[in-house]
């Protein structure tokens, strides 16, 4: 059974339909780019997948959970989908340790040692072992969203969405932050990701999907995707990121 | 009629007034504290009608006189057969004073703190109850220290309109003794002084904490 289904969802803000009956699965195990203009959807349809935005109609399925209105079922969804935001969004109070431990202990009951363990080891993962006593404001963009990650990994999700998790970092930046999901994907984690960097999604995705105007537009295996884009859109939208 | 003049005694009935103004603006900042905290938190709800009764309950509070709470709960209520002493009739309306105030200051601090950090929360699969306890109410309260403290210099001084119904508190006092020594520059400029003293450090306080917010915002 795949990981993630979506079925046929619309949704609006007021008057603005931004997703017109989307569809795709993802298998487990499968990373999955989301590429697209600005406005086209990709971020939404991310956001609807675990539940920060509500759908209009349809249908959307993740690890094994229905997503709902109801906030008891979409904190068990959330337990296992992981996702990480263009802004970090750290808790600017707690220091890097606190911030990846706090959720495993208040939501999962993890006992300290065990979740300090563990955060040791996600730190670690994401390059960071020696910042586990730092605050927030005392690291580079790149250093905060690796935390970020790292954050995420603590709850031990299924499935982890990136939200255009390098679009504040300069390229340097941008480069470790890329090397770390990089290193996840090889792991067999199951990703969605909405990016701008192509060069990513076509070496690290094994599927990337076009969005346009709300609906996708074109998909399929990334390396022929970018290669040998079919519909006129995709092929502008490639071509304008090679300038 | 022999005049007293305003001597060491008097100066110390002055100095024992001024802890009935310090009691009665720690009974107004807690028990407002404890409303206005819940009247915050009502005010921030996700749910309509909380919010559109701590809305309500707030403009009201800012909306009349502290005097109309007083005289309501003083002699309002004792003409309803309920004589209510005068520190429980000061403190009571005090404390409701209070708590429209910090409802509304710390209502602005909570809402303050960006919504990505109630997405990154809920992410991560917190209740409600976690968020603002474990994210929330931490960044809130920080940013909160400042105004809180400014307006408890408010307090402190505004508890001389419970004078009006006899509470024996610094601007009673000092009427009391000039009514008895009848040197009343002498005796308000020490009262002035009291308060002073009083409102000083707090306001030193307020400013203080304020440079360091924006200092460090994170600690």
């Amino acid at each position: 059974m795949p990981e993630v289904i979506v079925e046929n969802v619309h949704k609006s803000f007021g008057s603005v339909e931004v997703l017109k009956g989307v569809s795709l699965t993802v298998e487990r195990g499968e990373v999955i780019a989301l590429i697209g203009r600005s406005g086209s959807g990709k971020s939404t349809l991310l956001r609807c997948i675990n539940g920060l935005e509500k759908i209009n109609s349809g249908r959307i399925e993740i690890a094994g959970h229905t997503v709902s209105n109801d906030p008891r079922q979409l904190r068990e969804l959330r337990r296992d989908v992981g996702i990480v935001f263009q802004s970090y969004n750290l808790f600017p109070h707690l220091s890097v340790g606190e911030n990846i431990m706090l959720a495993p202990k208040i939501v999962k009951n993890v006992a300290r040692a065990q979740s300090r363990e563990t955060a040791e080891k996600v730190l670690k993962l994401v390059g960071l072992s020696e910042k586990f006593d730092a605050y927030p404001d005392e690291l580079s963009g790149g250093q905060q969203q690796r935390v970020a990650i790292a954050r995420s990994l603590a709850m031990q999700p299924k499935v982890m969405l990136f939200d255009e998790v390098t679009s504040a970092l300069d390229p340097e930046l941008t480069e470790e932050v890329l090397n770390v999901m990089e290193q996840l994907a090889r792991d067999g984690m199951t990703m969605i990701l909405v990016t701008h960097e192509m060069a990513f999604a076509r070496r690290v995705a094994t599927k990337t999907i076009f969005m346009h105007q709300g609906k996708i537009w074109e998909e399929g295996a990334s390396k022929a995707l970018f290669s040998d884009p079919k519909t006129p859109e995709l092929r502008q939208f490639v071509k304008a990121d090679v300038k | 009629m022999i005049l007293r003049t305003f001597g060491f005694s008097e100066f110390g009935f002055l100095v024992s007034a001024l802890l009935w103004t310090v009691v009665l603006t720690i009974i107004a900042l807690s028990g407002g504290g404890i409303v206005g905290f819940v009247i915050a938190l009502a005010r921030t709800s996700t749910h309509k009608w909380l919010r559109i009764v701590a809305a309500t309950y707030i403009q009201i509070i800012q909306g009349i006189p502290v005097l109309m709470i007083l005289f309501l709960s003083y002699y309002g209520l004792s003409l309803a057969g309920l004589q209510l002493p005068p520190l429980v009739a000061a403190g009571a309306s005090m404390t409701i004073y209070a708590s429209g105030y910090l409802a509304e200051i710390w209502r602005g601090c909570i809402q303050s703190v960006p919504k990505q950090q109630w997405e990154a929360s809920e992410s991560l699969a917190m209740t409600r109850v976690q968020q603002y306890r474990y994210v929330i109410l931490p960044q809130a309260l920080r940013i909160s220290l400042p105004s809180t403290v400014g307006f408890a210099v408010q307090v402190v001084k505004n508890t001389s309109i419970t004078s009006i119904i006899g509470f024996v508190e610094l601007a009673r006092a000092g009427q009391l003794i000039n009514n008895a020594t009848f040197q009343p520059f002498r005796v308000f400029l020490a009262v002035a002084a009291l308060y002073f003293v009083v409102c000083y450090p707090l306001s030193q306080l307020s400013r203080w904490l304020e440079r360091r917010l924006h200092a460090r915002s994170h600690r």
